[in-house]
């Protein structure tokens, strides 16, 4: 293999600029994380909400629900971000269409937390709804029986129990989020992909570039796994095993 | 107290209940027995409201189920209920399921709601266990602190589903124990259960039901004594057999 | 506004997103394909007995699981020249990076399958005199591969959707060729919304198709 190795590149100013490649990085970290976390805590919410109407017997709530798990599940994420970045603020009325494509700050930074948000939302919704059938009917009836309208029974009896069910495929989705956030590269987040990219063209030192690069989204992920694992911990019922009753 | 006028219900073209007419007094305990799949725990679930009939009406209290206008929650807060599966609520503490419909439906405080709460637990024999969880409790002390849930609505009627069929039998006397001490104390009471035991200690009336429909619905001396359908008999004597 | 728009460039543009069609398609076809024969044998590497292979196979896939596909095809785009020592076009790289990459996915899908057939049925194959490669490949595979049937396809729709990614590194899929036709009309936004909707209604379908196999299978059982 003919490879010109040079692990000290990281300490080399950029290109028309006086920070360091290092400075780059880890600005270039930080945007990862943000766009990540305002898109997992959208997703989070959205996708309890829209997982509970999934489990609603109304024909209409569930319809909705439905198509926009299937809307956001069969098109792919880096089509997604196209369609918010450059057809989405065609839609919006001519005033707002202007603000949003000239004024708004951080444009790229909030259309990719939006998609990669909504997008994960039908992702949770899948799994809040089938948390919420995993439970006993029996769940609902005694709920039923004390006195609680629906939206009691969701909110006391099947949504805290649901949650705590589902929170393994929530870790991975947690996980998920931050590998699913180099997406936003196409749309010129300037997050590690995109400085990992813009690194390997300035310097041609890729491998360098690459494998800490790597590194910091292994170390995201890990961080995600141990978060979600303190949750878990936190959550856990007495005496309580998944499954059986 | 309950009224039960005709109820029919279908699932699809299945129909679970025919013509179903019975009422029950203040006071009276009632015992609902059948073979398994002959209708009696959706006849119990309908006096609730649990379950939706297509034909007929039920009346508790004055208040009739299939009239739309009626709040469904509140009718239900005032009868309780205790199931097959005990249906505690695993994510909270003994004191928290004994408190929690207290006030967020009757809108009790939460210290009054302790004291009512701790006062049933005290009653069932659980004191020791009030900040454990349903997951570490035995099945007839979850189905203990159900009752003691229900109980802690002050509801006017209860209705027991099957409430020591998935119990283990060394378990199933502790729960009776407690259904026998409320029915003495005059609880109006709806049980659906096999234990004839239970029933001719204190039921007022028995009720046997067979494909849907209520077959007998008599004292329970009459019952025990000699029931008048083939399928009752037939139906005692298996399950008296040991 | 949508009043705007002018959707007649799209007939214009057809045989040029087909082409790129055409290459997303082989590649999911040829990344499945081998995604599933290496990922089968990476599954049964993990389930053997034989720590040191169980413990690689085990490290190859939950390193490929827990990079970005993104990081994935740009590490292979750059590698694989360094290490054959002669230049690789975008299409070729894109088609190894995807076998090795969904090989990862496909065999935790795999383990799961094998570890779902009952230990008798092994037993069984071994009573018959099978040695343990026969008994897999008689006994065990084709039950794992048929309870997983639906899981794998579902993976191969997600794959479908994740080749859009060769974006990163140019390759010509359906993506780049309605975004090069998008610039040659200056069209971009219809082309958007059409590839998006070409992509929509094929994963859709293939999705309802899974689900029928699914309760099919389900009654089956």
């Amino acid at each position: 293999m003919n490879y010109h190795w040079n692990w000290g590149i990281f300490f080399d100013q950029v290109q028309n600029g006086d920070e360091t490649y290092l400075a780059w990085l880890i600005s270039a970290l930080g945007w990862t994380v943000a766009v990540s976390i305002t898109a997992w805590i959208m997703a989070l919410v959205l996708g309890a909400i829209i997982g509970t109407l999934r489990t609603v017997p109304h024909r209409g709530i569930s319809f909705f629900a439905n198509a926009w798990v299937e809307l956001f599940r069969n098109i792919p994420l880096l089509v997604q971000m196209f369609l918010w970045f450059f057809v989405v603020p065609e839609l919006l009325p001519k005033d707002l269409a202007l603000w949003v494509k000239q004024d708004m700050p951080a444009k790229e930074f909030v259309t990719a937390a939006i998609c990669l948000g909504l997008f994960t939302s039908s992702r949770i919704a899948e799994q809040t709804r089938a948390g919420i059938q995993s439970l006993p009917r029996g769940q609902t009836n005694a709920g039923l029986a004390m006195g609680f309208t629906r939206a009691q029974v969701y909110r006391y009896v099947l949504l805290p129990m649901a949650f705590r069910i589902i929170v393994p495929p929530l870790t991975s989705e947690l996980m998920n989020i931050f590998k699913n956030s180099s997406v936003a590269f196409a749309i010129g987040v300037l997050e590690l992909t995109f400085v990992s990219r813009q690194m390997q063209e300035d310097t041609s030192q890729g491998i360098e570039v690459y494998a800490a690069v790597t590194l910091l989204y292994f170390i995201c992920a890990f961080a995600a796994n141990r978060g979600m694992a303190l949750v878990e911990k936190r959550v856990q019922v007495p005496g309580y095993i998944a499954g059986a009753h | 107290m309950i009224e039960i006028k005709n109820v029919s219900k279908w699932y699809g073209q299945f129909q679970v209940l025919t013509e179903c007419t019975t009422q029950v007094a203040k006071g009276e305990v009632i015992v609902v027995c059948g073979p398994s799949g002959s209708g009696k725990s959706t006849l119990i679930k309908c006096v609730n409201a649990l379950e939706p009939f297509q034909q007929g009406d039920v009346v508790v209290d004055g208040i009739s189920l299939s009239d739309p206008k009626t709040d469904l929650p509140k009718l239900r807060s005032r009868v309780g209920m205790v199931f097959q599966n005990f249906e505690l609520f695993p994510h909270m503490s003994i004191t928290e399921n004994l408190t929690i419909a207290q006030v967020k439906v009757l809108g009790r405080s939460s210290d009054e709601a302790r004291d009512v709460g701790l006062k049933l637990l005290d009653r069932v024999g659980l004191t020791a266990q009030a900040a454990k969880f349903p997951g570490q409790l035995s099945g007839g002390q979850q189905q203990r602190v159900a009752i003691a849930r229900a109980l802690s609505m002050n509801p006017i009627c209860m209705l027991f589903d099957e409430p020591t069929s998935a119990l283990d039998p060394e378990m199933v006397n502790e729960v009776l124990d407690v259904m026998v001490q409320l029915a003495k104390e005059g609880m109006t009471m709806m049980c659906v259960t096999h234990e004839m035991g239970f029933a001719r200690k204190v039921a007022s009336r028995v009720i046997f039901m067979d494909h849907g429909r209520i077959v007998e619905d008599d004292s329970k001396e009459a019952f025990f004594g000699s029931p008048r359908s083939e399928r009752a008999q037939l139906f005692l004597s298996k399950i008296l057999q040991h | 506004m949508l009043s705007d728009f002018d959707f007649s460039v799209l007939t214009d543009s057809l045989p040029f997103l087909w082409a790129g069609l055409q290459f997303t398609i082989q590649l999911t076809l040829v990344a499945m394909t081998g995604g599933i024969i290496f990922g089968t044998l990476l599954a049964l590497a993990r389930l053997s007995s034989m720590k040191p292979l169980a413990m690689a196979a085990a490290a190859y896939v939950n390193t490929m699981r827990s990079i970005p596909l993104v990081m994935v095809i740009l590490w292979f785009f750059l590698l694989l020249p360094l290490l054959t020592g002669k230049p690789m076009g975008a299409e070729s790289s894109a088609m190894m990076t995807f076998m090795a990459f969904e090989a990862a996915y496909y065999s935790e899908i795999m383990r799961a399958g094998i570890q779902s057939v009952p230990r008798g049925q092994v037993h069984a194959g071994q009573a018959m005199g099978f040695t343990y490669s026969q008994s897999m490949r008689f006994v065990v595979l084709p039950q794992a591969f048929r309870n997983m049937l639906p899981i794998l396809l579902t993976q191969t729709i997600v794959l479908f959707q994740d080749t859009s990614l060769v974006y990163a590194i140019g390759s010509k899929d359906l993506l780049k060729a309605s975004e090069i036709a998008g610039k040659n009309y200056n069209r971009p936004i219809e082309m958007y919304i059409f590839v998006a909707l070409i992509y929509f209604i094929i994963c859709f379908s293939l999705s309802q198709l899974v689900k029928r196999l699914q309760q099919r299978i389900a009654i089956i059982r």
